[in-house]
């Protein structure tokens, strides 16, 4: 690159720059196109896909869709009802996958091996394939609550959230994690005489920032964008969470105005969140993705 | 590895650390998968006034079941070939021998599925579920189609978003930014791109070719569905393994490059024998999970095709969840869980025996 010439040098950057301008475009579009028509009528947002006017702020602009999709549909309470499932699942998962994978990386017992492979197996299991099984089980559980003890999990947030608190994948990346930590920490603590517990909460975890971060992004999506299960275990408005919302807006005539008002509604604020945190998102990611 | 903390066992502690995690994974992962393995022997329906019965593996005949049968064309007196109005040769109907034919029990309740020859003779492959063998091609197409070009396309943009420009990270951030997008609000949404009437892809094809080209149903074509869902799937996710090419790439010590630079490679040359061996390990993982993610393709059928036209979108997965949860028919549901299983087990050890250290 040396002998390239002032000139040349330049000619070259804007070409890069072009290609990643350009590519950037195709990845960003259809959101823009989901914000814009938010703002539109139905009739003008169906007229403007014929022409680039689908990306613009143009024509009578109004947030009309959105007063209306909040007459439509209690969306503040599904956004609610799956923050709540989300932020829950997250925390126990983390705590409860963290704990297995410390006992795997450094505890010796009778059984590890059989264990950790039974777990790891079940990551080629897609979810859509055990949900019925799921669902037959989940409509006999007991659970023990204000009216005593009752029989069925359907329509509540439980059921949303406890068979998803410990899965294979987050086990396996703090299992990961854990393994590349310095086993001589942790042989000095049970020299002092730590207990294990003491161990897990004042070494391993402090060490495990990076870790933590990653597993709490894929569940935190994972969880939120959860569609096909709460669509078959919630019937009740009430534990509704935002991707089965998303019936309201498929009644006879669909106002995709409403549909994209509602779209933006549930997506932009993740969106916005990803936007501020994204280099410590992509990072932690990137550093918990594989040992090279 | 922390091997030298192991001196002494300590069971009562590990399976203490372990047991909530491994708890919830067996009652909710494992105890269904062996529920569904259990039904896919069974007739249990969602609601059924019969009680369960044990049919061995019926379902499972009823799902793969295949025949095949050759018939000659049907000829007059003179033994010239009959044709009808269209000039096509005229075969006997299929159905004469696949509906109680007493000589054919074996083909009995089968539909065409493929069909070849010539004017002479056709051979029909016939199939107990046609709609469940398309369901297995058109996943294994799609497995097969999105597996590599998504890790290839992934590893362009990682060589691309590596440089040291300034503002890149804007690039990189947007680029990822589909995959925090929920694939159901992703599949909506495309269903306006692909749109046949003023479509934004007809609209933009139609002015780079100044008019020439004549639009088209994306998704209500059977041509042109699934290739459709296979490009959406691949923009929603080829962000993500992106960064974890990038997480290989940036394990490659800089070093190497500049030894390369040294030697006056060229760039084709330090991708092949610097880059590359670099990111042998994370090409197996990024292949290994794309497979996995490919095969479990469901909410964009569910969402915009719901497995039409013709049957031409219809997966394994999405298969199982209409049969289980939109038919009742649980057992079918199960069978089908248990065939998707055993692929991707098969899959999985077969990559894994192609991908093993040779050193």
């Amino acid at each position: 690159m040396a002998a390239i010439t002032g000139d040349n040098h330049r000619l070259r950057l804007v070409v890069r720059y072009a290609v990643l301008t350009l590519i950037a475009v195709i990845f960003i579009f259809p959101l823009v196109f989901m914000v814009m028509s938010s703002l539109k009528p139905d009739q003008q947002l169906l007229a403007d896909t014929g022409s680039l006017r689908a990306f613009l702020p143009v024509g009578d602009i109004g947030l009309d869709n959105y007063r209306e999709a909040f007459a439509r549909a209690p969306v503040g309470l599904f956004v609610f009802n799956s923050m709540l499932v989300t932020a829950v699942t997250v925390v126990l998962s983390l705590l409860i996958c963290s704990l297995a994978a410390f006992s795997f990386v450094f505890l010796t017992w009778t059984g590890r091996g059989v264990i950790l492979s039974i777990i790891l197996a079940t990551l080629i299991v897609p979810f859509e394939t055990i949900a019925i099984p799921l669902l037959l089980i989940a409509s006999k559980l007991p659970w023990i609550g204000a009216e005593g003890l009752t029989f069925g999990w359907l329509n509540s947030y439980r059921v949303q959230i406890v068979p998803f608190i410990a899965d294979g994948l987050t086990i396996f990346l703090f299992v990961q994690y854990f393994r590349d930590l310095p086993g001589e920490l942790i042989e000095a603590a049970r020299v002092e005489g730590a207990t294990w517990m003491q161990i897990y909460t004042r070494i391993v975890m402090p060490l495990s920032g990076p870790v933590v971060a990653t597993a709490a992004i894929l569940k935190f999506l994972v969880m939120y964008n959860q569609y096909l299960w709460p669509l078959m275990v919630v019937q009740q408005e009430s534990y509704r969470p935002v991707m089965v919302g998303l019936q309201y807006f498929f009644q006879l005539n669909i106002a995709w105005g409403e549909v994209m008002a509602y779209l933006s509604l549930i997506t932009v604020p993740v969106l916005a969140f990803y936007l501020v945190l994204q280099r410590a998102f992509i990072a932690s990611i990137a550093s918990t993705g594989v040992k090279g | 590895m922390a091997t030298s903390t192991r001196l002494t066992r300590s069971n009562a502690a590990g399976w203490a650390f372990v047991l909530p995690g491994f708890g919830l994974m067996a009652i909710f992962v494992i105890l269904p998968f062996v529920f569904a393995i259990a039904l896919s022997f069974t007739n249990q329906r969602l609601i059924s006034p019969n009680p369960t019965q044990f049919v061995g593996l019926t379902n499972y005949q009823e799902l793969l079941g295949l025949g095949m049968i050759t018939l000659d064309s049907e000829r007059d007196d003179a033994g010239q070939i009959l044709r009808d109005d269209a000039g096509a040769a005229q075969f006997p109907r299929l159905r004469d021998y696949t509906r109680n034919n007493p000589e054919f029990p074996q083909i009995n309740g089968m539909r065409e599925w493929l069909s070849w020859g010539n004017d002479d003779r056709r051979t029909y492959l016939l199939a107990r579920d046609v709609v469940f063998m398309k369901a297995i091609v058109n996943t294994v197409l799609f497995v097969l189609v999105v597996a590599p070009v998504q890790a290839g396309l992934a590893l362009c943009l990682a060589l691309l978003i590596n440089q040291r420009l300034r503002g890149i990270n804007i690039y990189r951030a947007i680029y990822f930014m589909p995959v925090v997008v929920s694939i159901v609000v992703v599949s909506l949404l495309w269903r306006f791109i692909y749109d046949g009437n003023d479509g934004l892809l007809n609209t933009l094809l139609n002015g780079l070719t100044f008019g020439a080209f004549q639009g088209r149903d994306w998704l209500g074509s059977a041509a042109t569905a699934l290739p459709a869902i296979m490009v959406m799937s691949i923009w929603q996710a080829v962000g993500f393994h992106m960064v974890i090419w990038l997480s290989g790439l940036q394990t490659i010590s800089p070093t190497l490059y500049e030894a390369a630079d040294i030697e006056g490679a060229s760039k084709w040359q330090t991708f092949r024998y610097v880059t590359w061996p670099g990111l042998r390990n994370t090409a197996v993982l990024i292949l290994i999970v794309i497979t996995m993610q490919a095969f479990a393709l469901f909410a964009q059928i569910d969402v915009m095709t719901n497995g039409g036209p013709l049957d031409s979108t219809q997966t394994i997965v999405f298969q199982a969840v209409d049969r289980g949860y939109g038919k009742q028919d649980i057992s079918g549901g199960s069978a089908i869980s248990v065939i998707l299983f055993v692929i991707v087990l098969s899959i999985s050890l077969i990559q894994r025996y192609l991908t093993r250290d040779r050193t």
